[in-house]
Order: C-alpha cells, then structure tokens, then sequence
C-alpha cells in the first residue's frame, strides 16, 4: 500500500477515536471518585445539539464547544443532584440522564437537522506539516486532537501526582472511610460528575463540529456507551484509554473502509462490527484480570452520610 | 443551613404509593414548562396528551395495545432490577423475539395453517429473547463481566440482524423491493378479542404475565430469594441462596418476556417484519418498571401511564406540532422525577439551620 493511503488511515482513525477519548478519560475521572454515570450518551448527544445549534447561530466554532460543554455540565449536574445529592439508584439514574438526553437533544436540534457549516481549521506548521508521512498526522489535525492527548495527559497526572488527584481515588475506594477521615465525599464526587459531563459535552460537541460536520438526531450512535466500555477496557487508568480509543477508532475506519470496498459480507454485519468489538473486549480484559477486581471500591454505591 | 437525608423508620404505605403520584405531578409541571418553552398552551397540551386519549373506545383500546408490550417487558425487567441485577438490552431481546418467532410464520408462510402455528411463534419467540439475555448473564456469572454494557452492546447488533433480514434472505419477493416480509396468514396474527376492535389477544397474555409474576413474588420461595439478594445480598449468601443461579434464572425470565412481547407486537400488531418492530419500548419499559415500583401490579397501571404518553406524543404531533422528541424528553424528566421520590419512601429532608456541630 502507498504510504499516503496508510497515512490518511491514519488520520481517520485518530479523528473516530477522539471523541471516544474526550468521553472516556471524563468518565474516568467520575467513575474513579466511585460514581458510575451511565448517562454517557445522554450528555454527548445534547452537547452535539447545542454545540452544532451555538456554533450555526453565532458562526463561531469555539461558542459552539463552550456551549457544548455547558450543555453537558448541565446535564451532569441533573445526574448528580439526583444520584449523589438525593443517593438514589446510580445506574437508574444514568439511564434516565440518558433518555432525557435523547429526547432534549432531538428538541433541541429541531431546527437545525439538515443545516451544514464549515469544520473547524485544522493545525498547519509550515514545513512540519508538509514531512512526508507523519506531518499531516502529527502536526496537521483539528485542534480537539490536540486537547484530547492533553486532556488524558493531565488527568493521568492529576491522578497521580497531586493532592487532590489522590483525595478523589481515596473517596472512590473508600467513601466511609474518606467521610471519617474528613473528606468531603459528596462535593468531590459532585465535581467529578460535572467534569465528566463537560467532557461528554465536548465530546458531543466535536461530533457535530468537526466530526461530521452536521446535526442529525442519534449521531452518536452508541458512542457513549462505548466510551463506558473502555474506561472498564482500561481498567480505569487515563492513558489506555487512550489506546483503547485508537483500537474503537480502528474498527470503525476499517468498518467503513470495508463497507466502501464492498468485500461481499453484508453492510449490517460490518456495522455491528464495533459493538461486537466492545463485547469481546470485555471478555479478554475479564478473563486477564480475573485475579482480583481493579475497579474502584466504592463504585456505584450511593453514599449516604452518618454522623 | 446543612440538609442531610435522614433514614426513615420502617416504610409507611401511604408515601410508597403517593411517590409515584407526585413525581407523575412533578413531571407534568416539568412537561408543561417545556411545552410553555416551545411557545404552546401547557394547559391545551395536558389535555391533548393526558385527557383526550382516554374519551374515545378507539384510542382506550389504542391505549392496552400500546402498554401491553410495555408490561410484558416490565414484569420482566422487575425480576432484574429487585436482584440487582441490570438488563439494559431488554430492546435488544424485543427484536430478537420477535424476528425469530416471525420467522416460524414466514417459515409456515402459505402452507396449511394450523393451530399450532400461533403457540410455536410465541415460543419460539420467548425462547429467543430467552437465549440473548443468557449471553449477558453466562458473562457476568463466567467472567464477572458488567451485565450493563453487553446487554446495552446486544441491542445494537440485534437491530442490525433484523434489518439485514428484512432487507435480504426474509424479504418479500412480490413486495416491490420495500423492505418488509409477506404479511402474516390468519393462523400467524394474533386474534382480535371483538370485531372491528383495535385489541388483539396479546393484551390478555400481558393481564396473565403480570398476574402470574405477582404471584411468583408474594407466594413463592423464588420470588423471596429474589427479594432477598436484591435487598441484602450478603444475608442471601449466609442462607444459602446460589447467586449465579439466580442471576442466570432473572435474566432468562426478563430476557424471555421481553422475547414475548416481541413476537406479540409483531403478531399482534404490526402483522409482518420490518427494519423496525419498536420506537425504544424496550427503554421505556424501564421507566414504566421503576414508576411501577418494581411491583407487578403497579407496572400494569404504569404501562397504561406510559402507552398514554406515546398515543397523546402522537395526536399532540398532529394537532399541536409539538415535535416528536417532546415524548421522549417526557420519559426522561418523569424517571428523574420517580427515582427523587422514591428515595423519600426510605428517606426524609431534614434541615438545619446554622453549621452542625
């Protein structure tokens, strides 16, 4: 194969695998302070709605992705006053966050279905860009590109290397323990759901933006719920998340790369073929961690405090 | 000011039914804001939604039709969720159901007919869901696998399945190229229960299920268990309950009654196979399981709440140009709304004034 062709793969797998990327590592940081919000594709698919309406009405890409986060905030904080304000059923609650996401993104997006603009600018260096093989894959992408690699690269080091990094996985080990220790379970958890949704939002945000660049309802297809099975893939640790991305990424392109080719399995088949993917990874990460579970302690418990 | 949950007591029955109540009010309230959003009447679109629907004997039949595949799957779900246990695919299971028992009528399809055509379709159907729920449950209880997201992952590929079907092998050759099979012979569709009704028999089989299922809860050493593991897991294990049992047991049951309703909707209703047997009635049975407060009994009365909501979605479309999305935003709103209150049927808001010591 010509290098230009295996590059421009490349290229595509890296832009499926950014959203996946923004998501997960947000869903991380939740999950890691012992909430488990499964309203993933609820916040994604809102943060697509409004970040693509935001950006159409105001003609600015960047108002787009702020409002596609703020959207997914929101949409957070409705999850966290009802699972961690109100403790009630964490996993009920994901699912409802979700349907509401479904439904308000489709309202919200009303307007819009049909509407195209501009993707955004991608990053241009003279002479790096133009190298021969890497330059367009290193130095010539979208900008969420970049922020993804560096989001997962500062929460990898908020984790580990800071106070409060370690404050937040001691509250998601431990949240008795945390409490009686004086921590504030509750806000820290509050503050990880609102950064989850955040990324969630951008992460819809770049769907519509950048990815497509259009609104349709359902466009994310699934891709929250797959952004929940890697940070599990990952055994909820930031940069393999990253990688697991690429391997989702790599099943889409190859998806529709084999789709194009016609190679004469039927299309539904290869469509299935990245939930299919998300099973059997499952499978393979349980059967190597079979040992003793790696997931934090307290996750999904509801935490009430007594005194 | 400090507000803190407070547990309560032993559990009063009035709050444990006045919670659903109040949320179905908290989430009109919601509802009418949204609609008032939009630039309509909230007060027209209660009517078009909530009051219209049940006032004519069209759309009251209109109204079982629609909550019986709700309540089969429910009833289902309710095994799950009392056990802790979470079957997110129930869609999944739906459409499965209901592609492999409409394939033994395509299979019988301008043969003899038969009696048995009917009772082998629904089999077949429940046996089928049946199967695709177990994939998640052999999962978890093999490789401790989350339930949560393979269940969820199997809707998708259900839906892939059933299109491909439809578009290819199952498709009907007179059919001008639409992607739909033959239509169904008599001995294939469900009854009728009166002439020139809307209600077929599918809507007995939900009355039977839910029944039965209360049964099964009140009466039986199974239903106790089931109770048992979900309220104290650990006090199961002392008595000598085997979880995997039981988890495999609760997935086959919720995975075969959401097979049944399948294959009753397409039976029943729709009366051939299409890329599309179900607008998210799996998802919403969800709603109507939780708004039921996992109780057999109240899911009948919730899948009617719920059924009302699509048939109301659909009249408020045409007479209000409300969009559709409205319904499901509803959905939504109402089970945020069911899950704040039901957490006040086991704990009480108290409020402090000034920092606690």
């Amino acid at each position: 194969m010509n290098p230009d062709i295996i590059e421009l793969v490349l290229i595509t797998i890296v832009t499926a695998a950014t959203p996946l990327v923004i998501a997960g590592v947000g869903e991380l940081v939740v999950e890691r302070s012992g909430v488990l919000n499964l309203g993933v594709e609820g916040m994604m698919i809102v943060g697509a709605a409004i970040g693509f309406a935001a950006a159409f009405l105001t003609g600015s890409a960047l108002i787009g992705a702020l409002a596609a986060i703020a959207s997914g905030m929101l949409m957070s904080a409705l999850f966290g006053l009802l699972a961690i304000g109100l403790a009630a059923n964490q996993v009920a609650s994901g699912l409802a966050l979700t349907i509401l996401g479904l439904g308000t993104a489709g309202l919200a997006g009303a307007g819009f279905v049909g509407q195209k603009r501009d993707s955004v600018p991608h990053l241009y260096i003279p002479g790096l860009s133009d190298l021969p093989f890497v330059g367009k894959l290193i130095f010539g992408q979208d900008p969420f590109v970049y922020l993804g690699v560096a989001l997962v690269a500062g929460v990898a080091w908020f984790l580990r290397r800071t106070r409060a990094g370690l404050t937040l996985r001691a509250v998601g080990e431990n949240h008795a323990s945390a409490h009686a220790l004086g921590m504030r379970v509750r806000r820290i958890r509050f503050l990880a759901v609102l950064f989850g949704g955040a990324c969630a939002g951008l992460a819809g945000g770049y769907l519509s933006l950048v990815y497509t660049p259009f609104w349709s309802p359902g466009m994310t297809a699934g891709r929250g719920w797959i952004a929940l099975a890697l940070v599990v893939f990952a055994s909820w640790r930031p940069w393999r998340v990253y990688a697991g991305a690429l391997l989702f990424g790599g099943a889409t392109v190859l998806q529709l790369h084999a789709q194009a080719a016609s190679i004469g399995l039927p299309g539904q088949l290869l469509s299935a073929l990245p939930y299919l993917a998300t099973i059997l990874a499952l499978v393979v990460l349980s059967a190597r961690d079979r040992r003793g579970s790696i997931a934090p302690g307290s996750l999904g418990a509801p935490f009430v405090p007594d005194r | 000011m400090r507000i803190d949950l407070v547990a309560r007591n032993g559990r009063s029955r009035l709050v444990e039914i006045a919670a659903p109540l109040v949320a179905l009010i908290a989430a009109m309230a919601i509802g009418g804001l949204l609609v008032a959003l939009l630039g309509k009447s909230p007060v027209q679109a209660f009517f078009v939604y909530f009051v219209d629907p049940l006032m004519e004997s069209w759309s009251l039949q209109e109204l079982a039709v629609k909550a019986t595949p709700l309540v089969i799957i429910a009833v289902g779900l309710c095994f799950c969720f009392r056990a802790n246990l979470w079957n997110i695919g129930a869609e999944g299971q739906f459409i499965l159901g209901g592609a492999m028992g409409g394939w033994i009528a395509l299979l019988t399809h301008g043969g003899a007919g038969g009696w048995w055509i009917l009772p082998a379709m629904l089999l077949t159907g429940a046996l089928a869901g049946l199967a695709y729920a177990l994939i998640p449950a052999l999962l978890r209880v093999w490789l401790g696998v989350s339930e949560i997201l393979t269940s969820l992952m199997l809707v998708y590929i259900a839906q892939f399945f059933l299109d491909y079907m439809v578009r290819g092998p199952w498709r009907d050759p007179k059919g001008f190229n639409f992607p739909v099979t033959v239509n169904f012979a008599d001995a294939a569709t469900l009854p009728q229960l009166f002439d020139g009704g809307r209600m077929h028999a599918g809507v007995l089989i939900a009355i039977v299920v839910a029944l039965v299922a209360a049964l099964v809860f009140s009466r039986s050493l199974f239903g106790y268990e089931v109770r048992l593991v979900g309220a104290a897991p650990r006090a199961a294990r002392f008595a000598g309950f085997d979880d995997r049992r039981l988890t495999l047991s609760v997935f086959a049951i919720s995975g075969a009654l959401a097979g049944l309703a399948g294959i009753v909707e397409v039976s029943g209703q729709i009366g051939q196979l299409q890329p599309s047997i179900s607008p998210g009635y799996g998802f919403t049975a969800i709603i109507v399981a939780f708004l039921g407060r996992l109780s057999p009994i109240g899911i009948v009365v919730a899948g009617l709440v719920l059924a009302l909501t699509y048939i109301g979605g659909e009249s408020a479309q045409v007479a209000m140009k409300l969009p559709f999305y409205l319904t499901g935003a509803f959905q939504g709103i109402l089970l945020m709304c069911v899950l704040a209150a039901d957490v006040f049927t086991r704990y009480r808001l108290s409020v402090q004034f000034g920092r606690a010591a």
